[in-house]
């Protein structure tokens, strides 16, 4: 019997030859970061958005300028770093006990620190901001909004955290007045009686 | 007639395939600008936070020791730069990336915040070794052309500029307030690098 050649349309051989040729497909290489301008701006908002966060932040600027050179850039170089590495263990999923409550006790001592002006040497001041520190860090570690630049949401809650200290510096440079001072022990004195309003919502 | 119709069938058909079989990688690693590769260099690196922030870090630290160390900052980094993009260019897409950034980032930082007091010769060192490696890690998935030779002159470019600008600011800078607050922008590099490593052990 005969059999019957087939021909292959040109069709099928278009088919065919698509195949390898998808497969065959080189890498595209295409690595464009995505969601940098909207982790930048979620990181630079973070610090901003919870009033504990601010009053603690700018507390830290208080004591410093309070307490001059070189506490006044100690203190706020300490911070970032020790909240930097708060922040890598909240990445990595350790837990902390209780960060809520830590954050609301920040305000209260860095208040009271300023509104009695208590002056310790500089390596217990700056314990007790590192040891602060390590819980706003958590907080903002455990919150990376989904699809997001990792880099540019940390770069941005570094930065804002850092202009929050500033800010709180700028406000103590009063501290050279008389009145300036009492301002800034009444300033302490609120952000204590905030961080206790915190620490109440914390354990209510 | 129909000879002629199934003849330009298949001159389709070879055609389809030999320019289905002949692409080449789609180098979509550069941001296009519409204006060439040397901009599309320029704007990558401009785009990249890890790169862009090295690179100022060492800026830093150049133009806080002096002006002979801005002088071989500002030339030893975007040579180094160029020739590990150009070393890279052929190489496949390297996995270590971020932890490579995140670790120039930290030591980098550190070096601004301590203000240490490198040699002329351990600072030319460091600068061609961050040169080298960035470079490299901008090179890898540009894909070996041309064009992304130029586009590695374009990005060595952009390093020359933010280093001669960056470095030249911090040389000429004589308050003390002034060199502190460059230590503190050092604090937050070395605490976004930190960040960045906590992120990329956790694999984001």
């Amino acid at each position: 019997m005969r059999q019957r050649r087939q021909r292959l349309s040109p069709r099928k051989v278009a088919l065919l030859a698509t195949v390898p040729a998808t497969l065959w497909a080189q890498a595209a290489l295409a690595h464009v970061q995505q969601g940098g301008a909207a982790g930048l701006l979620a990181g630079l908002q973070h610090p901003l958005s919870g009033l504990d966060h601010v009053l603690a932040m700018v507390a830290v600027g208080l004591w410093g300028a309070q307490l001059g050179a070189p506490a006044i850039w100690v203190l706020p170089v300490a911070f970032p770093l020790v909240m930097a590495l708060g922040g890598v263990f909240g990445f990595l999923g350790l837990q902390l006990p209780g960060v809520e409550i830590g954050i609301a006790a920040s305000a209260i001592v860095l208040g009271a620190a300023v509104a009695f002006e208590v002056r310790p040497p500089l390596v217990i001041a700056a314990l007790v901001v590192g040891c602060f520190a390590i819980f706003h860090g958590h907080a903002h570690g455990t919150e990376l909004p989904p699809g997001q630049s990792a880099l540019l949401y940390s770069m941005g809650f570094v930065i804002a955290t850092g202009c929050l200290h500033a800010l709180g510096i700028g406000i103590g440079t009063v501290h050279r007045w008389s009145w300036g001072r009492r301002l800034l022990r009444s300033a302490g004195a609120a952000v204590t009686a905030g961080g206790a309003f915190f620490m109440w919502k914390a354990f209510s | 007639m129909n000879g002629v119709m199934a003849l330009r069938m298949r001159a389709r058909i070879i055609l389809f395939c030999v320019v289905a079989f002949a692409c080449g990688p789609a180098e979509a690693h550069l941001n296009a600008t519409g204006m060439g590769p040397v901009y599309d260099g320029l704007l990558h690196f401009m785009s990249s936070p890890e790169d862009l922030a090295a690179a100022l870090a060492l800026a830093l630290l150049a133009g806080l020791r002096g002006a002979a160390y801005g002088r071989r900052a500002m030339f030893t980094l975007p040579a180094a730069w160029l020739l590990g993009s150009f070393c890279g260019l052929s190489a496949a897409a390297a996995s270590a990336g971020m932890l490579a950034s995140s670790l120039w980032l930290v030591l980098l930082g550190g070096l601004v915040v301590v203000d240490a007091k490198l040699s002329l010769r351990s600072m030319t060192a460091l600068a061609a070794l961050l040169g080298l490696v960035h470079g490299y890690l901008n090179g890898t998935g540009m894909g070996f052309s041309v064009v992304a030779m130029v586009a590695a002159l374009g990005l060595a470019a952009a390093v020359f500029v933010l280093v001669v600008l960056v470095a030249a600011l911090v040389v000429q800078l004589r308050a003390q307030w002034a060199r502190i607050a460059v230590r503190v922008g050092g604090s937050w590099i070395a605490a976004s690098g930190l960040l960045m490593l906590g992120w990329s052990m956790r694999g984001v």
